[in-house]
């Protein structure tokens, strides 16, 4: 009852006229910069961080938190319409949601994006009120050896993600690990796979590099030379009726949703790992647990509500560690962690109970710029919608440039801008010979994390690989990747010999 | 097709082989007190890459791949010029970033692009080649203070920074 208490309290903190106004501005700023390619909420936090130095703490942590989800919402936008990922924790939403948009679907994709993410926030709202502190100790619990595991389970849910031509779908998480471990070793520091001593490697690939690079350029020229010189137009209507349609459709993916947004909210809370990695878990095991997998990459709702219920989720569950424990969980949270530090706040167990206001206030905020989120989203599909109308031989070059301009912000290095090209070039000819390219985008995410998370645990083990099956959360979770790793191998043996065995005796 | 699935496969397994001596330039062993060498990781994920390449030419030798049983060609005259004329001028678009800065190149670009291949007229190519390069400068600029690349028209800028940045 006592949180319960606390939490009202927190809302009326968060309907305050200057907080509620900060929910609403922090919603529609995040909403333009995560629509954005290649800006992402880390971006449009640490951009306004100053400017929350003019308002009271508790109001400042709304405005950015209200400007996170908003961001998080926004990431999907363009991935819907463009085929770019607007932000690192929408890649995943890209891989459905943009065939979605090319068939005529763009308002049911956007309007199940809006509603996962809603659905997603609530219910890590709820985790989030109702077990904050036990699960600060779930999360500590995650050692290297479980963090690995948990990195194995994202690999093997992503294996059938190829369909039948598995050494293909290896080959593409292999690159991508390789690609992300470019740049400078973890552990001793010195320069790796510096190809041609170019400087710009020193600081690594960017992830967005590569998925701007396969998705914005290497489908622009895919779709070039599917349109064979034709003025494409995508068919799109929008009305009200359409959108009240797409929200009643929604019920089917109600599973889908729900599991999005506990595994979102779960690898949120895991130190380090944040949205991006629990988005595109999500979308890896929405695949696994649907009766039409195939469907999958082809414009399934399930694969754009799954990532978008799991990043909102996420987005919330990576604030748990950092209010409990002073750990951020992902690299927004990081820059907040920066904030509540020069705002002269303590992250930690005391932070519960000395600044009582401050904690619910940000949680009830959190739920105010949800709902926000939403109505606004949900407000501009219309508007959104414009943009698939325009013709090709304007939306393509437009694309081009906000690839190059997306490509150049995070890191503001030249080098990216035509290593993304290179991807774009590489992905389109990979893909005309069916190379699945989303596991090399879930790779090079998840890169940096399973090789540190390798490497201490074979540090701790003094090189056994024992360690991974001896400790029981890690041991159960990576029985389960290899089962996962195995069954597309074994049902394909399975399907020849059988044919193998029809043959012999027809 | 056929053709073009052995050549990817080879090319990849020879990209394989130089990520495997290129990840060797660390130590790849286990080294006493500090655990596996900084190229380890590299180094046998570059040899899972062989692997799934050799994999990859075996279902091609036994046209087990739908690439490898395809006879149609990898790439037709209309899907190469397609494809030189969006990647060619997106080489001309990155390389003339660096020399003349992204606001002339962007409304070249665009004109190139929507006037000479998409036939569209000025009244719609004018105002897209100006209202893009206005947007991304007040955005990115001004809003988010990223600076964009503009090779030699670089002092061009700075009376703006002075008017709107102070």
């Amino acid at each position: 009852m006592d949180v319960l208490a606390a939490l009202m309290d927190g809302f009326f903190i968060a309907f305050e006229p200057l907080n509620l106004g900060l929910v609403i501005f922090g919603c529609m700023a995040g909403l333009f910069i995560g629509a954005m390619p290649g800006l992402g909420s880390v971006n449009g936090v640490a951009i306004l961080l100053p400017m929350t130095f003019l308002v009271p703490p508790t109001s400042a942590i709304i405005f950015l938190a209200a400007l996170y989800y908003g961001a998080m919402y926004g990431g999907a936008i363009s991935s819907i319409m463009l085929g770019i990922p607007g932000a690192s924790t929408a890649v995943a939403t890209t891989f459905d949601g943009r065939p979605m948009a090319l068939k005529g679907m763009a308002d049911k994709a956007l309007v199940g994006a809006a509603a996962a993410s809603f659905v997603g926030g609530t219910i890590s709202i709820i985790l989030f009120t109702a077990f904050a502190p036990p699960l600060a100790d779930v999360a500590l619990a995650f050692g290297p050896p479980e963090e690995f595991a948990l990195m194995m389970l994202a690999f093997a849910t992503f294996i059938g993600l190829g369909g039948d031509d598995i050494p293909k779908t290896f080959f593409s998480i292999f690159i991508g690990l390789v690609m992300s471990s470019v740049g400078l070793d973890i552990i001793s520091g010195n320069p790796r796979l510096i190809f041609m001593d170019l400087p710009g490697f020193y600081h690594g690939i960017n992830f967005l590099v590569l998925a701007i690079g396969i998705y914005g350029i290497g489908e622009m020229l895919w779709t070039v030379e599917q349109a064979k010189g034709d003025v494409i137009v995508t068919k799109v209507t929008v009305t009200v009726r359409g959108i009240i349609e797409a929200l009643k459709d929604l019920r089917k993916t109600k599973k889908v949703m729900f599991m999005g947004s506990i595994l979102g909210f779960f690898v949120g809370i895991l130190p380090a790992a944040g949205a991006t990695p629990g988005s595109l878990m999500a979308y890896g095991v929405a695949r696994t647990m649907s009766k039409d997998p195939d469907s999958f990459g082809k414009g399934n709702i399930e694969g754009v509500v799954a990532p978008e219920a799991a990043n909102n989720a996420a987005s919330t569950g990576s604030m748990l560690p950092m209010l409990t424990l002073g750990i951020p969980g992902s690299p927004t949270t990081a820059i907040l962690l920066g904030g509540m530090v020069i705002w002269g706040l303590e992250p930690g167990p005391m932070l519960f109970i000395e600044h009582k206001e401050f904690v619910w206030g940000l949680i009830a905020s959190l739920y105010a710029a949800n709902f926000f989120a939403l109505a606004i989203n949900i407000a501009f599909v219309p508007a959104f919608m414009m943009v698939l109308k325009m013709p090709f031989t304007i939306l393509a070059p437009i694309i081009f440039i906000l690839c190059i301009v997306g490509g150049f912000a995070p890191t503001q290095d030249m080098h990216d801008v035509w290593l993304m090209l290179v991807f774009g070039v590489m992905g389109y000819l990979m893909r005309k010979l069916d190379y699945p390219l989303a596991p090399m985008v879930l790779a090079i995410v998840l890169g940096p994390l399973a090789e540190a998370s390798v490497r201490q645990s074979l540090m701790m083990s003094h090189g056994s690989f024992a360690t991974f099956f001896e400790r029981p959360i890690s041991g159960t979770i990576m029985l389960i990747a290899i089962g996962l790793f195995a069954w597309p191998i074994f049902s394909t043996v399975r399907k020849r010999f059988r044919s193998g065995a029809y043959g012999a005796e027809g | 097709m056929r053709l073009a699935e052995l050549v990817m496969a080879v090319a990849m397994a020879i990209f394989s082989l130089y990520l495997m001596w290129k990840s060797a330039e660390l130590p790849i062993g286990w080294i006493e007190g500090s655990g596996p060498g900084g190229g380890a990781f590299p180094f046998w994920l570059a040899a899972g890459m062989l692997i799934c390449c050799i994999w990859i030419i075996v279902r091609w030798a036994k046209r087990l791949s739908p690439p490898s049983r395809s006879t149609e060609s990898y790439m037709n005259a209309m899907s190469i010029k397609a494809f030189l004329i969006g990647a060619g001028s997106l080489t001309v678009l990155i390389g003339g970033i660096h020399i003349v800065g992204v606001y002339v190149m962007v409304p070249l670009f665009l004109i190139f692009h929507m006037r000479y291949l998409g036939g569209h007229p000025w009244t719609v190519t004018a105002p897209v080649a100006v209202g893009m390069p206005v947007f991304t400068f007040f955005f990115f600029e001004i809003a988010l203070h990223i600076t964009l690349p503009k090779g030699y028209t670089e002092p061009a800028f700075y009376p703006l920074y002075e008017y709107f940045l102070g």
